[in-house]
């Protein structure tokens, strides 16, 4: 969990979370006891449908700003470490 | 000057637009509380003195110029460090963002410049929202000014401190689950989370998306009306706000103050009492019924089943939610980097940066909403929680069939003290046990100061009303507040001790 | 590395299957979730917003461009479109990503069970079913940096830039396509070139693979005959010409064929294509770790297209390829092979706007199918990216139709166009090509030419007309090419006649 989450954890933690995640994973675990299949799910508090935005340009954000807000940037670009994979 | 520190927001721009007072004068004398007392509270992360008066002073020529302002301009305001603030650094009370100064303004904070009200700091509160104590906070914790060896609430401790301490009038909050209502509740003072959808959420550093909404902290209902109709209102850049005007909230906190409740029916949560609520909380609840009943309102009895589900459903959902939005915390575009020796990957980078840039409760929420939302167990937790949402607004829609208000106790406990709970993350998720229900629903909630418990420290009432009926909060939370001053002959606040003043 | 199979071996012994996912950037104006100016070829993050940067606190808000594209598309893909659907989060850390998540369509595309009629090289037509077609957005650009330049501290790394990221998308999947055997990597190429027509009759992008603005995923996997069950398949990213999809496919039926030969098995995975060796290499192992976390967009609300609305845009679609192709062929009057020809040739616009400008259909074929099509062949360009346009076409003809100039004359006419001496008009002005309509200068011509062949003057004014060719070509030669022959004819026969 911690690799896809993509957090590293001294051992130390990865004991205590461990613990503290099955309590709460089984007390939360409750919850399916009554969402029976019946029961729609509500992803949203309101039913909004349909918001849209007009196809219309906004301007830019200012890239100074964004680059000197950044850890590191060359070139007008954001400097990373080496990336491994090349997925797209 | 230290009187303009101590009279509502409403009462400061009544005399601002009077011409008693300036602006200036009004900030400074904010800011020289700050400078008094901020040491022992530490409710700022960051105080932007310069900046405030320049705001001021800018008012202060437009109104001498004749300028027709808003309501409100000229009034000082603390904003939660959970929302963006352009030139001004933005943490969420995390290590991760130490140092970031965004480039752009949240739409709340757009508005509240566009009306020109000085912006003080910036509050302290817990990791990204997550916590009820503000001891998660990467930044030290934030004291209740009524005791300071007590937790102001959480996450908005230092918004509900700060307002409290008289640093600042108003104050912005944000609430997932509790967030504002909590540390009002527990520090005295007036918190509102509005009905999802009622402000934007444009620029406020998500937690949760479908739980989050920003609301006013103040000391008093009418003052949160105010700052509500202020921050208020649809706004094209999130997608989720009510493309409505908001009801008439100033209106109903007037109509409120004057007593009368006649014809309101009040609806008493049955499954919010009893059990885990401390004697003082539920003393309180039962006079503050009898007040309201006296004022003309009907009390009936609901009860809303599920809502013992609703813990459950929300460490859930907000985790889930929470582990995707903070995905982007990831030192590639902002914030902290930590690389690793050794020529490493952005992977690990990424890794030991949100190793080392997250809290204990952040780590924690992220890692169980990863579960939460990974292949085979989507349907049973993600899934299920929202199905128990479903339930709840249907209890919620049922209750308000019988009732046009309902009410608990804000928070089960008064303050604790710092350091109690922090190594029982359950206990800590309990005390939002009365708040959370809104956040599922999407319902609005206002807590209010009813009291002082058995251990003089002050209790909150909640009040909530049915999606976009925000009015209601407004109009019984006034007409309570007035009737209970009248018993206490001044607010409850002004029965704090005295913080000892820096010199 | 197992050999490669001979391709007709492999399909002899093999059924290949595929499947393709086409990526398609529509051309809206703006971003799929924010008003930032989706440009081409922009300074480095200057088309950006804090929300295509995934900068704390922004929030996506959806196109309506974009969604009104994407009905177009899946309508005329003859899909259904979907009363209600959502968009999802596909949570995977890279750092093209700015929020490390892609918003994209999971369960609920917006347009779903559909088919598209591709047509072959010979004119036979092949049915690809279509799966879904889902919106989504672009991830930025990384260019990858050092590594090779040799310092010994010189750590690699990568510049991101984000101008792309939230670009929007439609995805295309197609349902596996079986039954087409050997000619599986023509049906590949023809079902991506049908898309790209379609997109761009539908006006939803500009669909220029070179730009990477339709990008095509190929999906191959064999089994032994078309009763087994699907085989293992790969998944080859980013294959960007209609050449390469045939290439790739064709590569990888062979090599699939050459593991299969030597009892190894297929690995599920993502291979890479390279153009300049037209083979593809193995790149990341599809494991079953790859979790990416779907779950509903709590940043958007749901999109349920209203049925009018559907409708609206049905009824507004313009003809879509095929059927143009079809009535033009008709109006035309050319033989199946012709159009054929015409289609594959890239020129049925080209030939379609030379007729608009009053050019009749067969000499705008001669045009573009002859002497155009022999000058794009030798430089290796594509008809449309010759330098000359349909309506330069339509001039010379028209001074052909007029007499102005002859058919020799006009293919000068057409080099000094495509050199770039401006329109037929000018150019004949320019190099004085127009053709002598004067008598008088014929006349001296020819008198000139009796006069210099005395031997064939004799012949033809004793009646022997079998050689006034010879004066006609002297005479032709005297007026560089520029007098009408027959007038040229009947001048000297006139004169003859006059004695």
């Amino acid at each position: 969990m911690a690799g896809l989450a993509r957090i590293d954890l001294t051992p130390a933690e990865i004991d205590r979370l461990a613990g503290e995640l099955d309590v709460i994973v089984e007390s939360v675990a409750r919850v399916s006891e009554i969402a029976t299949p019946d029961v729609p799910a509500t992803s949203h508090p309101l039913p909004l449908t349909n918001v849209f935005r007009a196809d219309v340009p906004v301007a830019p954000v200012d890239r100074d700003a964004v680059l000197a807000a950044a850890p590191a940037s060359q070139d007008g670009k954001f400097l990373v470490p080496q990336i491994l994979g090349e997925d797209a | 000057m230290s009187d303009l520190t101590r009279i509502s927001a409403a009462t400061l721009a009544e005399k601002l637009s009077a011409g008693e007072v300036s602006s200036v004068e009004a900030t400074q004398a904010h800011l020289d509380r700050i400078t008094a007392v901020d040491g022992a509270v530490h409710a700022f992360l960051h105080v932007s003195a310069d900046e405030a008066l320049a705001t001021a002073a800018d008012v202060d020529q437009r109104r001498a110029a004749g300028e027709d302002l808003h309501a409100l301009a000229g009034v000082p305001i603390a904003v939660k460090d959970v929302v963006v603030t352009k030139g001004l650094p933005t943490t969420a009370g995390s290590k991760i963002l130490e140092g970031w100064v965004p480039p752009y303004d949240a739409t709340l904070v757009e508005r509240i410049k566009a009306a020109g009200l000085p912006i003080l700091g910036k509050t302290n509160m817990d990791e990204f929202a997550m916590g009820s104590s503000t001891e998660h906070s990467a930044y030290g914790n934030t004291h209740n000014p009524w005791d300071l060896t007590r937790i102001p609430g959480g996450s908005g401790g230092g918004s509900a401190a700060a307002v409290a301490a008289y640093e600042a009038p108003l104050a912005i909050g944000t609430d997932t689950g509790g967030s504002i209502r909590q540390p009002g509740a527990v520090t005295g003072t007036v918190g509102v989370k509005p009905t999802y959808g009622s402000v934007s959420r444009y620029g406020l550093i998500a937690m949760a998306s479908s739980l989050d909404q920003a609301g006013p902290v103040t000391r008093t209902v009418l003052d949160s009306a105010l700052l509500h109709e202020l921050i208020g209102g649809h706004d094209p850049l999130d997608s989720t706000s009510i493309a409505e005007p908001l009801p008439g909230l100033v209106a109903a906190a007037r109509q409120g103050a004057t007593g009368d409740l006649t014809g309101v029916r009040v609806g008493v949560i049955r499954e919010l009492q009893g059990e885990g609520y401390q004697a003082g909380v539920l003393a309180r609840f039962q006079e503050s019924l009898a007040i309201l009943e006296a004022a003309g309102a009907t009390i009936v009895e609901v009860s809303c089943p599920h809502f013992e589900y609703a813990l459950g459903a929300y460490y859930l959902i907000m985790p889930s939610e929470a582990s995707s939005n903070l995905a982007k915390f990831d030192g590639m575009r902002f914030g902290l980097r930590v690389v690793p020796e050794d020529n490493p990957t952005a992977e690990r980078v990424m890794s030991a940066t949100r190793g080392q840039g997250f809290g204990d409760e952040v780590k924690r929420r992220i890692i169980l909403g990863t579960y939460a939302l990974s292949a085979g167990y989507y349907d049973a937790y993600y899934g299920s929680a929202q199905k128990v949402r479903t339930l709840i607004q249907r209890d919620f829609d049922a209750a308000f069939a019988q009732a046009d208000v309902l009410v608990s106790p804000t928070a089960p406990t008064t303050a604790f003290k710092l350091g109690e709970k922090l190594d029982d993350p359950l206990a800590m998720y309990l005390n939002d046990v009365a708040t959370i229900p809104a956040n599922l629903a999407g319902v609005p909630g206002l807590s209010l100061p009813n009291g002082l418990s058995d251990d003089g420290l002050p209790v909150g009432f909640q009040v909530l009303a049915p999606a976009k009926a925000d009015d209601r909060l407004y109009r019984v939370g006034a007409a309570l507040e007035a009737l209970l001053e009248k018993n206490w002959g001044g607010p409850l606040l002004s029965q704090a001790p005295e913080l000892e003043v820096a010199r | 590395m197992s050999t490669l199979v001979d391709y007709d071996d492999a399909v002899a012994r093999f059924d290949p299957v595929i499947g393709i996912e086409v990526h398609v950037e529509l051309g809206t104006r703006t971003k799929m979730f924010d008003g930032a100016p989706a440009g081409f070829g922009e300074e480095p993050n200057t088309s950006v917003t804090p929300v295509s940067l995934g900068l704390p606190g922004s929030l996506p808000v959806v196109n309506g461009t974009a969604v009104e594209y994407a009905i177009r598309i899946g309508l005329a893909l003859n899909c259904q479109i979907a009363e209600t659907c959502r968009f999802a989060r596909k949570n995977y850390f890279y750092p093209d990503v700015p929020k490390n998540f892609q918003t994209s369509q999971y369960d609920e595309p917006i347009a779903f069970d559909g088919h598209v009629d591709v047509e072959l090289e010979d004119g036979s037509i092949f049915r690809v079913e279509i799966e879904r077609a889902h919106m989504e957005e672009d991830a930025g650009k990384n260019t990858h940096v050092g590594g090779s330049t040799g310092r010994i501290h010189g750590a690699e790394y990568s510049l991101v830039d984000y101008n792309r990221a939230g670009i929007p998308l439609v995805e295309i999947v197609t349902r596996p396509i079986t039954g087409a055997g050997a000619r599986a990597p023509e049906v590949a190429r023809a079902y991506v070139q049908t898309l790209r027509d379609l997109f761009r009759a539908l006006g939803v992008s500009e669909a220029r693979m070179e730009r990477g603005n339709v990008r095509a995923d190929v999906n191959v996997s064999l089994r032994n005959t078309p009763q087994d069950a699907l085989g293992t398949r790969t998944e080859t990213k980013n294959v960007n010409s209609f050449r390469s999809v045939e290439r790739a496919v064709r590569f990888e039926i062979g090599r699939q064929a050459g593991v299969l030969d030597e009892g190894g098995s297929i690995v599920q995975e993502t291979r890479h294509w390279h153009e300049d060796t037209g083979t593809t290499t193995s790149g990341r192992i599809k494991s079953d770790a790859e979790d990416y976390r779907y779950f509903p967009e709590p940043d958007l609300v749901p999109i349920a297209p209203d049925r009018a609305w559907v409708e609206e845009i049905r009824a507004s679609l313009p003809e879509l390829p095929a059927a143009r192709r079809r009535r033009l062929q008709g109006e035309w009057g050319y033989a199946d092979a012709e159009m054929r020809d015409v289609v594959n040739a890239g020129a049925v616009e080209l030939i379609e706007a030379t007729v608009a400008g009053g050019t009749s259909p067969a000499a705008a074929r001669k045009w573009w199918m002859g002497e155009l099509a022999r000058t794009a062949k030798q430089q290796e360009v594509e008809l449309e990216a010759l330098p000359i346009t349909p309506a330069q076409i339509a001039a010379l003809q028209k001074l052909v139709d007029d007499g102005r100039i002859n058919d020799k004359l006009a293919r000068q006419v057409l080099e000094g166009v495509l050199a770039g001496e401006g329109d037929p008009e000018a150019v004949v002005v320019a190099r004085g090509l127009e053709v002598v309509s004067d008598d008088g200068p014929l006349l001296e011509a020819i008198d000139a030419a009796l006069a210099a062949q005395p031997d064939i003057a004799e012949k033809i004014r004793s009646g022997n007309l079998g050689p006034v060719g010879a004066i006609i070509g002297a005479v032709m030669k005297a007026t560089r090419g520029q007098a009408d022959a027959g007038r040229v004819r009947e001048l000297l026969l006139e004169r003859v006649a006059q004695g």
